[in-house]
């Protein structure tokens, strides 16, 4: 049995050693090196360019700018294509711009013999520009006489809900009632591996482009939009991959490697972003400015909800206003019997190109909801834990968006592991006096609830093909990607638990080759477990029962009295006694001149379900209040993930996600000049990313739901972990000094802010 | 990835000097944590290299004849903190270069390399300025001595002719016995990062007054500083509560931090003021003083 067990990852010994080979490991003979030349204002139209200059330096091959682009426009959210027109993404962009719409936005490309020359030549490269109004605000972006940054205007898309009742009945009947406004900062991902792709060509009809992408089945589509090229003379290989967290679920830099090799007769070309670049011309977290009321009963029940937000997705939209839908969307299964309304507007603006970050839109609006409910509990006088026990959903409450019923709803069971884990009572008594001098005591929790894909807005489909060997082993392609969340180790463990081949003999495919992998559209949505591995499951209890049936013909025992049992078919009511080994049934297969073939199984299937994911964090802090410093001396999340396929694992995924929440709440923003659009600290020593002597020791336990709908009772865990821990930090700030903060990154500087207001310092 | 067009490895100080004085473009590399960034960045001012790293003949750290502290420019960090002299006699400096980026950049990056770079937010700089670290040179004009609070001329600046090499950095017996010392680095992150600001305080204590204090900010102006008028108040105080307060204001009178969209000023002074309590506290209670 490998489901449930923390085996090591697949890739462990690989990575670890540094044989793992990631995109810029592979090399081809004259390989070509692109650099782009990035605009220096934030807005305008370019006037003149001049690449006389660095056109002349040796070892310059060509250089491209917005004149030699495909008058296409297209979209690089890593979405799947959809077959309704209304959820299709923003098609804004070109490979090259005249109107540059960004500090960094893309003008011209050098091409040249080695990256060092293109650098250089791209500096050389002179440019005019006509300045355009900088808009930054929601006030000057929505201002009648602004400049319209895309001719569709700066609105990229706006939607409400309201579900559960009447809205001004719930104000009516609330006894208690709050409101506030709350900011959350533009954040990066800062995955270890920079967005890399070359392009090249070996025939004349088809172009190969290797990617460190999450989606390298949608970023062929993408590729082939773009270029308008036919998609089926496009392959994309998906190596190891340095991480992506989203910013490589969007197709930044696959078309200009795929159009420069077609420009360069077919010659590789690389397209290798600096960290700089990365962090400030990739894609970023949307930054949400937004507005909540909440409204509760005498006796602490939570009545209603009411949350505005303006979500700035910058220059282009990418993923766009899809970002603010599912941030909404995703929060409702919390507190399902209240009154929800939700209303969202995603603005255009003069900064960097926001995008799909882990999370997904969800840690800000969870950001203000898990505010307002700290702000509704203790104006109502309730313990903030005490009101949320009470006003949290529970199994088979209904979820008001699909008025479907929540099948495993264990968030209640979260938040009272987490108050044992964490010693909630004892330690609320202990700081009641640690609330006042410089060194200050304060607790905080927060809920989140999170979703298992992306069904029903869009099509969630997977495919594995598994393939039996000649020494018994099986080898299975999946169409999901490895990204480090360990994907592949756990269709492992699944089709060891299934098949009843031993782990051991389960090899997966890392790299994706679209001319060879089966479909599936990737990494993200934290979909992988949940949709992958409901294929996997078909495609092995195919494959189990193909050996089988290829046993009884062979051996003559009957398919109902036989099992797999690792690397022998045995009698299921004696497993001592081998029917035959699966070398001797492979070989048998494979070269018996009469009879068998090879086997194997392939399935592809759409998932029409999605499972509500549950947790919860819990925080102790101290502050310093004169340092304006928060020390984290504990930290707890507690998931309700469903089965647990690899503890370990989990542990990681959960682990990760914590210290990316923990940077957003009190270290990282990426901080852009108002009025320039002037990006101050696209560079890791001025973003501040916490380094391990910033982070506490972080610590996670589980909830085990057995979710009905998945294949193996597991739901949702790779984005969940980052979606509660900044609220809870922020609640616990208010907790221990009484000075509240409505903005994340509580940096040193915001809080210096904030206690002054309040008079603490 | 560098665009180096010259490098030469020097044998000796003399040969480095030598080498310098044939090239007026030529610069100094020695751990290179500082000139490599600049190279990555594009500055073609550092295109021609003179390599001094690891010239055994500037490594090491020992005492004089006279009990003074000898520390050689090409230590590194980590032989910095690893180093039993400074450990025993300057702990304030074993602890301030521990707060230099992490354990990879301390194992290269050298103490000379750090005051040499010029930045105002050095993390040696503080503790050297409390120390009153004399800087020995040497160039094709022949060696010199400067005092610390003389070496900078303003941000990124210092007073280095283009053949002149820093060799040594020495602190005499008087500037560190019988002084208790503290250094704390203000900044965002716990390590990788570069100081918001830089306190260093060295007391002498005297029959439980303070007979001497010596108080050094970075980031604090344009220039490492020391806070004169805050050492100068401070005579003769008992270090209470209440008298460190007190000098901790006069510490205002001295700083001019900058209002950037890295820190704004009222905040920097509100950390300078916070930290001067803090780290002369520590001092005085190093120094054996009560508070
Ligand atoms: C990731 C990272 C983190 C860092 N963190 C910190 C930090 O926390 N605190 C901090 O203070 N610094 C930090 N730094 C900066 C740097 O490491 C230090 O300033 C270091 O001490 C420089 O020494 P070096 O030997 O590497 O200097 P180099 O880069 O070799 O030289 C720096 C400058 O000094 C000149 N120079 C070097 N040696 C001599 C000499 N003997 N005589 C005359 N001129 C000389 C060079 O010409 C050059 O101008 C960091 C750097 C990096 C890359």
């Amino acid at each position: 049995m490998a489901v449930g067990k923390s085996v090591e990852r697949l890739d462990a010994v690989a990575k670890a050693t540094g044989r793992a080979r990631y995109t810029e490991d592979f090399t081809l003979s004259g390989m070509k090196h692109a650099v782009y030349v990035r605009s220096t204002i934030a807005h305008g139209i370019v006037t003149g360019i001049n690449t006389e200059k660095a056109g002349a330096l040796p070892g310059v091959r060509a250089i491209f700018t917005y004149e030699d682009v495909p008058d296409i426009r297209f979209s690089t959210a890593g979405h799947p294509y959809s077959d309704d027109p209304s959820h299709r993404d923003p098609y804004d962009r070109h490979l090259l711009t005249k109107h540059v719409r960004f500090e960094g936005d893309e003008i011209a490309i050098v091409v040249a013999d080695s990256e060092l020359i293109a650098r250089k030549a791209a500096k050389l490269v002179e440019v005019t520009y006509d300045e355009l109004a900088v808009l930054n605000t929601p006030e000057n972006i929505l201002a009648e006489n602004a400049p319209q940054i895309h001719p569709e205007g700066n609105l990229t898309g706006e939607h409400e809900f309201s579900v559960g009742g009447d809205m001004s009945e719930a104000v009516k009947a609330s006894a208690h009632l709050t409101e506030s406004s709350y900011k959350t900062a533009m954040v990066q991902h800062c995955h270890l591996e920079n967005q890399i792709a070359y392009g090249y060509m070996d025939d004349n009809d088809n172009i190969v482009v290797v990617s460190s992408t999450q989606i390298p089945h949608i970023a062929r589509r993408i590729i082939s939009e773009a270029l308008s090229f036919p998609i089926g003379r496009i392959k994309v290989i998906k190596p190891y991959i340095g991480g992506g967290f989203g910013a490589k679920q969007d197709v930044v830099v696959e078309p200009m490697a795929a159009w420069l090799t077609l420009k360069m007769d077919g010659a590789p070309v690389q397209v290798n972003l600096t960290r700089e670049e990365s962090l400030s011309c990739s894609r970023t977290r949307h930054p949400f400015i937004g507005h909540a009321k909440g409204g509760a009963d005498k006796d602490g029940t939570l009545r209603f909800l009411d949350l505005d937000a303006v979500s700035l997705t910058g220059a282009y939209a990418s993923h766009g206003h899809a970002i603010a839908q599912a941030g909404g969307a995703k929060a409702c299964t919390m507190y399902p019997r209240a009154v929800i309304r939700y209303h969202a507007r995603t603005l255009y603006s003069n900064m960097p190109t926001a995008g799909a970050m882990r999370g997904y839109g969800t840690p800000q609006v969870v950001f203000f909801v898990e505010n307002i409910i700290e702000e509704l509990a203790r104006k109502s006088g309730t313990d903030p834990l005490e009101f949320r026990l009470k006003n949290v959903g529970i199994t088979g409450d209904i979820n008001p968006l699909n008025n479907k019923p929540i099948l495993t709803h264990g968030l209640k069971e979260c938040l009272e592991k987490g108050r044992e884990l964490i010693k909630w009572d004892e330690k609320q008594k202990l700081y009641k006096n640690k609330k006042s001098g410089n060194i200050r005591s304060g607790l905080g929790v927060a809920c989140f609830s999170y979703a298992s894909g992306t069904y029903p807005v869009l099509v969630e489909g997977a495919s594995v093909r598994m393939v039996l060997n000649q020494d018994g082993s099986v080898h299975i392609q999946a169409g999901a990607t490895e990204i480090g969340q360990g994907s592949d180790t756990v269709f492992a463990q699944m089709t060891s638990e299934t098949t009843g081949i031993s782990f051991e003999k389960v090899k997966v495919i890392s790299t994706q080759d679209t001319d060879f992998s089966p479909f599936d559209t990737g990494a993200y949505a934290s979909r992988q477990t949940y949709v992958g591995g409901q294929a996997v499951y078909k495609a092995a209890v195919e494959l189990k029962e193909k050996i089988l049936k290829y046993a009884e013909l062979i051996t003559g025992q009957t398919i109902d009295r036989i099992i797999i049992a690792g690397d022998k078919v045995v009698l299921k009511e004696k497993p001592e006694v081998t029917v035959i080994t699966m070398r001797d049934l492979a070989v048998d297969a494979y070269y018996h001149k009469d009879r068998g073939g090879q086997i194997t199984a392939e399935v592809s299937y759409k998932t029409r379900t999605n499972a509500p994911s549950f947790g919860c964090t819990f925080v102790d802090i101290d502050v310093d209040v004169k340092l304006c410093k928060v020390y984290i001396k504990e930290i707890y999340n507690i998931h309700d993930a469903g089965k647990i396929i690899n503890p370990l694992l989990a542990e990681g995924q959960v682990h990760g996600g914590m210290s990316m929440s923990i940077g957003a709440a009190l270290s990282e923003e990426l901080l852009i000049d108002d009025k320039t659009g002037r990006v101050y600290n696209n560079n890791l020593l001025d973003y501040k990313l916490p380094t391990i002597m910033d982070m506490p020791d972080l610590k996670c336990a589980f909830v085990e739901t057995d979710e009905p709908t998945a294949s193996y009772g597991n739901k949702s865990l790779g984005e969940p972990p980052v979606i509660s821990p900044a609220p809870a930090l922020r609640n616990a700030v208010w907790d221990a000094t009484g000075a509240k903060p409505d903005e994340i990154p509580m940096s040193p500087k915001y809080l210096f802010k904030v206690f002054k207001k309040s008079g603490i310092i | 990835m560098f665009d180096i067009k010259q490098y030469e490895k020097a044998e000796s100080v003399k040969d480095a000097v030598r080498l310098l004085s044939e090239n007026p473009n030529a610069k100094l590399i020695s751990g290179g944590t500082d000139v490599l960034i600049r190279l990555r960045e594009g500055h073609s001012e550092y295109s021609e290299l003179v390599d001094i790293h690891d010239l055994e003949e500037i490594k090491g750290v020992s005492y004089t004849d006279t009990g003074d502290i000898e520390i050689c420019a090409a230590t590194t960090f980590t032989e910095v903190v690893d180093s039993e002299i400074i450990n025993d006699v300057l702990p304030v400096l074993a602890l301030a270069s521990g707060t230099v980026g992490g354990p990879q950049v301390r194992n290269v990056a050298t103490i000379g390399g750090n005051l040499c770079n010029g930045a105002v937010s050095a993390d040696s700089l503080a503790s050297l300025c409390v120390l009153d670290a004399l800087l020995i040179t040497e160039s094709a004009e022949g060696e010199r001595e400067i005092p610390i609070i003389d070496f900078y001329l303003g941000p990124g600046q210092v007073v280095l002719g283009q053949t002149e090499i820093l060799k040594s950095i020495r602190i005499c017996l008087d500037n560190y016995a019988g002084y208790g010392t503290h250094y704390y680095k203000y900044a965002m992150r716990n390590a990788m990062d570069i100081a918001t600001i830089g306190c260093a305080a060295a007391v002498k204590m005297d029959d439980g007054k303070i007979e001497t204090l010596k108080i050094s900010f970075t980031v604090a102006a344009p220039k490492p500083i020391r806070a004169k008028t805050a050492e100068e108040f401070a005579v003769g105080l008992e270090p209470t509560e209440e008298n460190i307060k007190k000098i901790a204001k006069q510490v205002m009178n001295d700083v001019t931090p900058r209002d950037s969209w890295r820190a704004s000023k009222d905040f920097r002074l509100h950390i300078i003021e916070t930290l001067a309590e803090r780290v002369i506290k520590h001092a005085a209670e190093d120094a054996g003083g009560e508070s």
